[in-house]
């Protein structure tokens, strides 16, 4: 699970070919789809975060992004909180949970992590189902959308997409700042080797648990966006399926790219608008792409297509 | 607090101990073997469940050919599973395993969703397990009895197979050594097949035996395998006999807080598992590798 990023220097012009089609995009295409893919995106690149830089795969990543849902939508519906406020109150809440789960997860290593993460979820989802706030099985509706910055209407289309275009290109960068900065290299040792970083002086539980708050904190993000976006936080953001989804993104885009996650969540919230009028479960399709994607491609779409053009250039030189 | 209700809901617990102790036996087995942390072992609950279903429904073979057809069929479907997509990613770290079975369980949640939909089906209790004991202080339905004594006895069997058996120390033998064992002409890639399709036969056998008690649907699996992934991180995989205890000790301690405090029982198992990781983080029975 390497890390494949692209050179700086053949990096910029990509970068700015991905940001004039994400401002050209919403003239295209239905702005609240777009939005959705963002929030799925982010949430993607929250995960991998984790899973690319420590290797540590979370199976309850849900439970930030729903719980932050929740939490934003409720402030937002019944305590009139303006936009901003609301998604700190969501990212707050999913960063302290990270941190209680965090630290109860890292004792154990390997699978045993995953496993714990994935009870621990299961436990947010059974809160979620029984606390008085969360509107049980028909989750929080309605939630008010309000104004960016208490200016801008975010009832309308274009404003929504780009506010949380702004948003997930700051959180982008930030992910992206933090994997290259000295401690994502710190991170990348552990990964390598624990116990070698560990006789070097880091200790290696600290970092990790840093890794994972910033993590859950992103994921959060994301689904505080995510619940004021569609007006709506319900218990499929905080089912394991979500974590799920949020992994097969993940892998099928490309573990451990920048842009990966991204592509992942494309392609899956695209399958999934299309699947609904199918009358195919959308479980019958994941499972299948899950299973292929294990077998066949590990890399997921940009690693073989960087791998790919590793190789070109490798002939040409 | 009537003592009637207590003992009900401590029997109710039993059983979905004895459910649990099937499960992460099975757990346990493919684990040692495989290395691969079996995901997919609620779909195969489900599965024994739905074909005892089927077999009851479309052929008319009752509940006790189908307690034995049942998880062979189970099994067989394991036994290919294995063979075909598991062999593959043995030689990857253990995560893609789950992830994998993951896949398998989503998929097949999905196809039988697909066919059944998600709506409940009840399966009836057999004639020669219908009706109760009248204990005096509380009523015993017999099936439920069964339920606990069939479970029980099959984890026994398995315990017994396992530690006091020739197949059971080739198998231990291939769990802590696989080069070695195959150095001594022991043909491990089969009992490595044979494994997968007996641990996910026992989820299966665990279906079958639930059918009369919970509805049979394409979704009752799921959550199932997360409360047993909790038991498995309590307990450790490292022993079968912890692993039945486990088991069983948390169906029981579910059971007293329906009685004493309904609305947390289903977190219950995920407290006890925040605490042993507290105070004892390799589990009770775990070493830390």
């Amino acid at each position: 699970m390497q890390d494949l990023h692209l050179p700086d220097r053949r990096s910029i012009p990509l970068l700015l070919a991905v940001l004039a089609i994400a401002i050209a995009a919403p003239f295209m295409f239905y702005p609240l789809f777009l939005t959705k893919v963002l929030c799925y995106a982010l949430f993607a690149s929250a995960f991998n975060l984790l899973l690319g830089s420590c290797n540590l795969l979370s199976f309850g990543h849900a439970a930030y992004f729903g719980a932050s849902a929740y939490i934003a939508g409720h402030t937002a519906k019944a305590w009139g909180w303006p936009f901003e406020a609301s998604i700190l109150a969501g990212v707050a809440t999913a960063a302290a949970l990270g941190a209680c789960f965090g630290y109860l997860a890292i004792r154990r290593q390997g699978i045993y992590f995953a496993m714990i993460t994935l009870a621990l979820a299961q436990m947010v989802y059974f809160l979620a189902l029984q606390l008085p706030f969360t509107g049980a099985e028909d989750g929080l509706t309605s939630v008010p959308r309000g104004k960016v910055l208490g200016l801008f209407e975010l009832d309308n289309p274009l404003t929504l997409y780009f506010t949380t275009l702004l948003i997930f290109i700051c959180a982008i960068a930030l992910i992206h700042r933090t994997t290259h900065s000295p401690f994502g290299q710190i991170l990348h040792a552990i990964r390598d080797n624990e116990p070698r970083a560990i006789s070097l002086g880091f200790e290696a539980n600290r970092f990790k648990l840093q890794a994972f708050v910033l993590s859950a904190a992103l994921a959060g993000l994301a689904g505080a966006n995510k619940a004021i976006a569609f007006k709506l936080a319900t218990l499929t953001d905080v089912h394991w399926t979500t974590s799920g989804s949020v992994i097969l993104m993940t892998l099928l885009g490309g573990l451990g790219t920048l842009f990966g996650p991204i592509v992942g969540a494309l392609v899956v919230v695209t399958l999934e608008n299309y699947l609904a009028d199918s009358g195919l479960p959308i479980q019958l399709v994941i499972g299948t792409i899950f299973i292929l994607c294990i077998l066949l491609f590990r890399r997921g779409i940009v690693g073989e297509a960087q791998a790919f053009l590793q190789r070109r250039r490798g002939k040409a030189d | 607090m009537p003592i009637q209700a207590l003992l009900g809901q401590l029997l109710v617990g039993l059983i979905n101990g004895s459910f649990y102790a099937m499960m992460s036996i099975g757990l346990a087995i493919i684990f040692g073997l495989l290395g691969i942390t079996n995901i997919a072992q609620g779909a195969f609950y489900m599965m024994g469940a739905f074909f005892s279903w089927l077999l009851l429904r479309e052929a008319g073979i009752g509940y006790f050919y189908a307690l034995v057809l049942s998880p062979l069929i189970v099994g067989l479907i394991g036994a290919a599973i294995e063979r075909t997509l598991l062999r593959r990613v043995y030689k990857l770290p253990h995560e893609y395993g789950l992830l994998l079975t993951f896949g398998i369980l989503t998929f097949t949640q999905g196809l039988f969703i697909y066919i059944f939909q998600t709506a409940g089906r009840p399966y009836p209790v057999p004639t020669e397990l219908a009706g109760g004991f009248n204990l005096g202080f509380m009523f015993l339905p017999k099936y439920r009895a069964w339920v606990v004594i069939a479970s029980l006895t099959t984890c026994f069997l398995v315990w017994y197979a396992l530690e006091k058996t020739s197949l059971g120390r080739t198998l231990r033998a291939a769990t802590e050594n696989p080069t070695l064992t195959r150095a001594f002409g022991i043909n491990v890639p089969a009992l490595m097949t044979l494994g997968f399709g007996a641990g996910v036969a026992l989820a299966g056998a665990a279906g079958v035996l639930a059918a009369p008690i919970y509805t049979v649907s394409p979704i009752m699996g799921a959550d199932l395998i997360i409360v047993v992934f909790a038991i498995i991180v309590i307990g450790g995989m490292g022993s079968i006999m912890g692993a039945i205890v486990t088991s069983v000790s948390l169906g029981l301690l579910e059971g007293l807080a329906k009685v004493y405090y309904p609305q947390g029982s289903n977190m219950v198992v995920f407290v006890i598992m925040i605490a042993v990781l507290l105070l004892r983080p390799a589990g009770l029975f775990g070493r830390e590798k």
